[in-house]
């Protein structure tokens, strides 16, 4: 699982020759710790003129307690006012050659047609240049379809270009975000906005996400334990990917029900018993898995709060030389297992008021993959399964997510070819794999009992990989 | 007792032209400066032989002979020996402190007129000896046989002859008030431009002054000086875009043009009752309607060591029931040009006003063409303790001409962290 590439470019040797022949110089990104703050530096928060997001923005900065910084006669200083932030004065005319901030916030909701789009650029221009190592950029839109018009449709919808350009830009570990806030869901800007600020959403870039309004409100929520007295099952919790999931939704306060096949089952509660959950061992793909999933959780836990669908297995073939049961097993436990699986929670009533299912869709269900025909369908189907039951889900007071991991270091990964291991490293916006945290961590903010606003969502945990869009 | 409050009238000032720090006023002495400008006052309202209700006057750089200097100025003057006097000292805001005090006593029937005035010789200064030789001194004038005295005065040392000059410097600081201004000027986003321009405008506003009449009764010609010594009537931003920073380091925006010059000078104004005016003939030019002062915590919280006049006018507004923008003349104090781009910026954020002055919006912003019409600090030079007595004189009189009823803010910022201000209005 070791990048030796990464510690070899970030010697002191390393780091020359790199530089002069141009390689990927990929950081040691910086994650999360328990206790630390959600953002570590100075926050840079600006508005183009007449936007309705800088408010919202400024109180979560308040309340994170970050280190705030405007300009004067900028919109968001108002906000800023009315939030009770003391924030420090920011004039690109007079700053420090040597002024950093660890996070550029703009709320670009303001802009009404492409000609403003100029707001944007007025803001970054001089700035971009002084993001800190692991830094955020994180711009704040209206969703085109919630747009008062074409032209101010037309302009929210460039800031994907922008944004996802930006990520490109940015080196040392930095990140570009795109958050759509739609009419009336200011308010449930706080989760999202806390994820992209802190080091959890350290291997996520590029993304655009639309928030939208939920009459679910986090009220009184302990953010250092937002899952407090839930329960969260994860599928496939024994190892990589989805032990690390178990273990952030438990450092989040979640009792854990790990679920996992009969084979792993020592492995299971080897993981699980040190964080104090409880295990589940059977066959997703079995004809009464769901019954019996079902019936656990209301018996033993009167229902559940936190579902993550986890299990997932490859069988690499290219189509022509794949075999009927290559075929059938991946279809059957990635995705079909799944939906089963939610039917029977929301048939029997067991996913509670303000729950979270939260799916693991993967990069080649989103760009495709030679040799992954039945993967990416599954995969890609899990994404049209969380678009098509969130209406359905956001009903019953709940929502349904996916993230979508890209090149993530696991046992799965080291055991591919040296050349194929190296492209998919490398190929994106942070020149790096990511970890297994980092795909728990987007779990567990879409997990969070704060997170309503977020349904029928996907977002990529990929570095900004350049496959896919 | 009286328990009425009288109104308060200025009837009128004078000074001598401001002098640049060793220029023509280098062998002025504080006393000689303040003399002289208590005579011109004397002649100019006719009180020779009168006994005011009181002579108030300060300064900032004194020597310490200088114990009672308004009193023996008093006794040098025409004024009636029997007019009482005393020194007032509050770094800047002296002079304009002064005139708080003696309109106080007018107000409360104490007293019927008085002068306030200030002076400042930087050239003058005083010297004091070094502090170890200062102890040895003290220990012989302490010592009581001669053997005791020579045991003592085995205590000097060659380096206790290094004298102690006075230092612009901030004691809890450090920091001089030019380095502190940087910092606030840094705060704020203050530009060099904008600053060189508020320059000019004062150099601009202070020639058109002369030009058109308006000083020939505020200001009387003193050792050979005429004008202002600091005066640049061709001063451009272009030109003073050439001068080095001074303060704030090598990216620093303060020059000795957008700074004001160490300078020498003394200023006073006849204020009084309404009766006393009626019974002297005098006219009255305005009224000082109310005053406060305040100061900034500069040395634990860090804050901007000149901002405390902005603290001191949303209380004086509030009081008065006016807003910023009430008034048709806004006399800000230039100590330096970034000092006053710093409170008008701080006046306008949501963010200062806020957190700092506990208002619900911004104080507002005031129509730079009433700023300083007449020319500020940054042009005429700042004797420190001269420059409330200028300011409200000139304000008397422009108001005076304005028409009845005009309202003018003063607001000077002091070192240590102080501000004081005042509103006046037009008779």
């Amino acid at each position: 699982m070791s990048d030796r590439y990464q510690q070899l470019v970030n010697t002191p040797i390393g780091k020359i020759v790199s530089k002069q022949i141009g390689l990927p110089a990929p950081v040691k990104l910086e994650r999360y710790e328990r206790g630390q703050p959600v953002i570590d530096g100075p926050v840079l928060l600006g508005a183009a003129p007449g936007g309705r997001l800088a408010g919202a923005a400024a109180q979560v900065l308040a309340a994170v307690e970050a280190e705030v910084h405007t300009a004067l006669e900028d919109d968001a200083r108002s906000a800023a006012a009315d939030a009770g932030l003391d924030a420090q004065v920011w004039s690109a005319e007079t700053a420090d050659e040597e002024q950093r901030f660890k996070a550029l916030v703009f709320d670009a909701s303001g802009i009404a047609d492409s000609t403003e789009l100029h707001h944007a650029y007025a803001f970054f221009h001089p700035t971009i240049r002084r993001v800190k190592a692991s830094g955020r950029v994180i711009v704040l839109g209206t969703p085109p379809d919630d747009a008062s018009g074409p032209r101010q449709a037309t302009a929210q919808r460039a800031l994907e270009g922008f944004v996802r350009s930006i990520g490109k830009e940015v080196r040392k570990g930095a990140t570009a975000q795109l958050v759509y806030v739609g009419q009336q869901a200011e308010d449930q800007l706080e989760s999202t906005l806390r994820f992209y600020l802190s080091p959890k959403s350290a291997y996520v870039s590029g993304q655009v996400v639309r928030i939208g309004a939920s009459a679910l409100s986090a009220d009184g929520i302990d953010w250092e334990h937002p899952q407090a007295g839930r329960s969260a099952l994860v599928t496939g919790a024994s190892r990589g990917i989805g032990r690390a999931i178990a273990q952030v939704l438990a450092r989040d306060g979640a009792h854990v029900i790990g679920l996992d096949v009969p084979a792993l089952q020592s492995e299971l509660e080897a993981t699980i018993g040190e964080l104090g959950g409880s295990t589940l061992v059977l066959d997703i793909t079995d004809d009464d898995a769901p019954q019996r999933i079902a019936e656990h959780l209301l018996e033993h836990h009167g229902g559940v709060d936190v579902v993550v669908h986890n299990a997932g297995v490859t069988r690499d073939k290219t189509l022509g030389r794949m075999s009927d049961e290559q075929w059938d097993m991946v279809i059957a436990i990635n995705l079909s297992a799944q939906e089963r699986i939610n039917e029977e929670l929301l048939a029997r009533q067991a996913l509670r008021e303000n729950g979270r299912i939260v799916c693991v869709s993967s990069m080649s269900g989103v760009a495709g993959n030679a040799g992954q025909t039945n993967y990416a369908a599954s995969k890609a189907g899990v994404i049209g399964m969380v678009h098509s039951m969130a209406p359905e889900i956001g009903k019953s007071r709940a929502t349904i997510n996916a993230v979508a991991p890209g090149f993530i270091e696991t046992q799965m990964t080291a055991a591919m070819p040296i050349a194929t291991r190296e492209a998919g490293r490398r190929m994106n916006s942070l020149a790096q794999g990511g970890l297994p945290v980092d795909v728990a961590e987007a779990i567990a903010w879409y997990a969070s009992p704060a997170s309503g606003g977020l349904n029928g969502t996907v977002v990529r945990v990929c570095g900004q990989s350049l496959v896919g869009a | 007792m009286n328990t009425s409050v009288r109104r308060v009238a200025v009837l009128g000032g004078i000074r001598i032209p401001f002098a640049r720090q060793n220029g023509p006023y280098a062998r002025a002495s504080n006393q000689d400066m303040m003399t002289a400008t208590l005579e011109a006052l004397i002649g100019k309202f006719s009180l020779q032989g009168e006994i005011l209700g009181e002579v108030s006057a300060g300064g900032v750089l004194k020597h310490s002979r200088d114990f009672n200097l308004t009193r023996e100025c008093v006794l040098g003057t025409r004024l009636d020996p029997h007019t009482p006097a005393y020194d007032v000292q509050q770094a800047c805001g002296t002079g304009l402190e002064a005139a708080i005090l003696v309109a106080n006593k007018i107000a409360l029937g104490q007293i019927d007129s008085g002068i306030a005035g200030g002076f400042d010789t930087t050239s003058d200064a005083p010297i004091a000896v070094n502090e170890d030789l200062r102890q040895v001194l003290l220990e012989i004038n302490r010592a009581k046989s001669p053997a005791a005295r020579l045991k003592a005065l085995a205590g000097l040392r060659p380096q206790q002859i290094v004298p102690q000059i006075p230092r612009n410097s901030e004691p809890r600081t450090g920091l001089s008030m030019g380095e502190h201004a940087a910092i606030m000027a840094k705060e704020w986003g203050v530009t060099r431009e904008e600053q060189d321009e508020l320059t000019v405008a004062s150099h601009r506003n202070l020639a058109a002054a002369y030009d058109t009449g308006f000083l020939d009764d505020l200001v009387t010609p003193f050792l050979g000086l005429e004008r202002d010594q600091n005066l640049r009537p061709d001063s451009s931003v272009e030109k003073l875009a050439k001068l080095r920073p001074v303060f704030g380091g090598e990216n620093g925006t303060m020059t000795a043009g957008n700074s004001t010059p160490l300078s020498d000078g003394a200023s006073a104004v006849l204020l009084a009752g309404e009766d006393w005016a009626t019974a002297h003939n005098l006219p009255v030019q305005a009224y000082i309607t109310d005053a406060q002062t305040a100061a900034v915590d500069h040395v634990h919280a860090r804050e901007g060591l000149l901002m405390a006049p902005t603290y001191a006018v949303p209380k004086l507004l509030e009081r008065n029931g006016l807003t910023l923008s009430d008034f048709d003349f806004y006399e800000i104090h230039e100590a330096f040009a970034s000092q006053v781009l710093c409170t008008l910026k701080a006046w306008e954020d949501p963010v200062y006003c806020k957190e700092k002055l506990g208002l619900e919006a911004p104080l507002g912003s005031i129509d730079r063409d009433k700023l300083n019409t007449h020319g500020g600090s940054l042009a005429a030079g700042h004797p420190f303790g001269a420059t409330g007595g200028r300011i409200v004189a000139g304000l008397a009189k422009m108001l005076k001409e304005k028409r009845s009823g005009s309202r003018g803010l003063i607001s000077i910022c002091a070192a240590g962290g102080l501000g004081v201000t005042a509103i006046m209005e037009a008779a």
